[in-house]
């Protein structure tokens, strides 16, 4: 018989008892780990983001499935975000109504309505209800075919995911978000209009010309165009969070709550930043 | 200093009549963690051989067969395909190397999202891009039509048994016609009527195609039937390679033990 060597758990060196019971030192032990593995998280990151970004900008190109998935972020998620767009737009027509009325000035109310959907509430609406929806699939769909060993199936072609997964969803991201974005602003201005008209009669046209009166190119195109940022995040992290998927059922749903919990979060984080550069760069 | 010539043959895969291996594996090893798996496994398969790998369950069979696909790295030693070293190959090299590889996964890791047709097509959509759609259609048919799933071309693979996702799997793995046939476990979880169908499948297509293949499995029955030779594994190293009658005449104790009770 061949001589055989292992390693049995016995053989792995064991804690000196003189530390053991220490629970400052397990505090200490348990918080550097915590940041070592939060540290960890940011590096992986950007590993997947770099290795993704290569297989995206190499051919071949997986043109079926980025249309594929334009469609299955953009057509699919357009009668969410209309809703939540035409909620919105109640909402801050009633509230802005009563704040204009208290300080005078409803004559205002057609800008306020537009300024706000268009600059803040319709990008942060769109980007978190596309985060909850896309993002929970695309990490949800992910690391199920993680855990069945679709994605080893794919490499074992010959095929690379990165590339036939991760770039073509996050780009599809990238590519509709700013869509998104102006189907919830157009619907959100409807129902704001209509909200307002049902109690004080305003024609649409007036409406229209009054909130888009001084309107440039800084004050609205920028605000919809950063939502591509926030297709980004969410595209990457639910890849990041699909594709390192272990741990079978479990791990599939920790990886769809992670997606939406992670990308919201980012994506509100992010919008602090993007907000201070456009007012920067787009004065 | 050049490298002698038992040197430079064990490390290019060729043996002492100068024939290359279509598979040789040398010294591998491999641990996760603190766990030794593979601890120095040397293997060799000539083209158109099977050789069975068996063993106890978690004594790194499956993980064999991811090295050799390259889904996972050697901690050292030397895996060669048809005399070229997977080591230090480029993503783009080790593709080329991979298209001459079909794989069967364990649970035959069908496309859940695509038919049974959309997913043995799948190879040929991406690396035969010249084909016509009539002609890749007649390739997957004549594939389904082989392994016995020419009836459930439009089926998805959640509305099949397991018996007919291995089939399914297999007739993928066969798409680009390789010349390396890897098999996780091609009749895990099947009864034993099934079991011995897709054992004279694998048969039929060794005769038809004339593969190197590496099977691992631990159905003692199934690696007689299939292979040309046995290779038990047990603790990281392997404990006896031949042929059945040569592990039938085995003194090693876990040899015996391990036939009376696979």
């Amino acid at each position: 018989m061949r001589n055989s060597v292992a390693v049995h758990p016995t053989d792995i060196p064991s804690q000196p008892k003189s530390n053991r019971n220490s629970p400052a030192l397990a505090i200490a032990d348990s918080t550097s780990k915590r940041i070592g593995a939060f540290f960890e998280w940011f590096g992986n990151l950007g590993i997947f983001f770099w290795q993704v970004l290569c297989a995206a900008v190499t051919p071949p190109y997986e043109w079926r499935e980025l249309i594929r998935q334009l469609d299955e972020i953009g057509s699919k998620s357009l009668p969410l975000v209309a809703l939540a767009g035409a909620a919105i737009g109640v909402v801050v027509s009633l509230e802005a109504r009563y704040t204009l009325s208290r300080f005078g000035a409803k004559s205002l109310f057609p800008s306020s309505l537009v300024y706000s959907v268009i600059e803040v509430m319709g990008p942060i609406i769109t980007g978190l209800v596309v985060s909850g929806r896309v993002g929970a699939g695309i990490g949800a769909e992910l690391a199920s075919m993680k855990v069945t060993e679709q994605i080893d199936a794919i490499e074992a072609s010959a095929i690379n995911p990165y590339r036939l997964l991760a770039a073509t969803r996050i780009l599809a991201c990238i590519v509709m978000l700013p869509l998104l974005t102006v189907a919830a602003d157009i619907c959100a201005l409807l129902t704001g209009w209509f909200a307002q008209a049902m109690v004080e009669p305003l024609a649409f046209r007036q409406f229209i010309e009054n909130g888009f009166h001084g309107a440039t190119f800084n004050a609205f195109l920028p605000p919809t165009f950063k939502t591509s940022v926030y297709g980004l995040i969410i595209g990457l992290i639910a890849c990041f969070q699909g594709m390192r998927t272990t741990g079978g059922a479990e791990g599939v749903g920790r990886a769809a709550t992670n997606s939406v919990v992670l990308a919201s979060l980012f994506l509100i984080l992010a919008d602090v930043v993007l907000v201070k550069f456009i007012l920067v760069v787009f004065p | 200093m050049t490298a002698s010539p038992d040197t430079r043959m064990k490390t290019e895969g060729i043996d002492k009549e100068g024939r290359v291996a279509a598979i040789a594996v040398e010294n591998l090893r491999k641990s996760f963690d603190a766990l030794m798996v593979l601890n120095g496994i040397t293997l060799r398969v000539e083209q158109g051989e099977t050789l069975a790998v068996l063993g106890r369950s978690g004594t790194g069979k499956s993980v064999l067969l991811r090295l050799i696909i390259g889904l996972v790295q050697p901690d050292s030693g030397s895996i060669q395909i048809q005399g070229q070293s997977l080591s230090g190959l480029s993503v783009d090299e080790l593709g080329v190397l991979r298209k001459k590889m079909g794989f069967l996964f364990q649970h035959a890791a069908l496309y859940d999202s695509l038919t049974v047709a959309e997913n043995v097509a799948f190879p040929l959509a991406h690396h035969r891009r010249e084909m016509a759609k009539s002609e890749r259609s007649d390739r997957v048919e004549r594939l389904l039509a082989e392994v016995g799933m020419e009836t459930s071309l439009d089926k998805m693979p959640s509305e099949i048994s397991g018996g007919m996702q291995k089939r399914v799997g297999l007739a993928r793995a066969l798409a680009l016609q390789p010349e390396i046939l890897l098999l996780d476990e091609p009749t895990a979880g099947l009864d034993p009527i099934s079991s011995r169908e897709i054992d004279d499948l694998i048969l039929k297509l060794q005769a038809e195609h004339h593969m190197a293949s590496i099977v691992v499995t631990h159905d003692l029955f199934s690696a007689k039937t299939i292979s040309n030779r046995l290779a038990l594994l047990d603790q990281g190293n392997v404990v006896i390679e031949g042929t059945f009658e040569d592990l039938q005449q085995s003194d090693i104790s876990f040899v015996s033990e391990f036939l009376q009770h696979p």
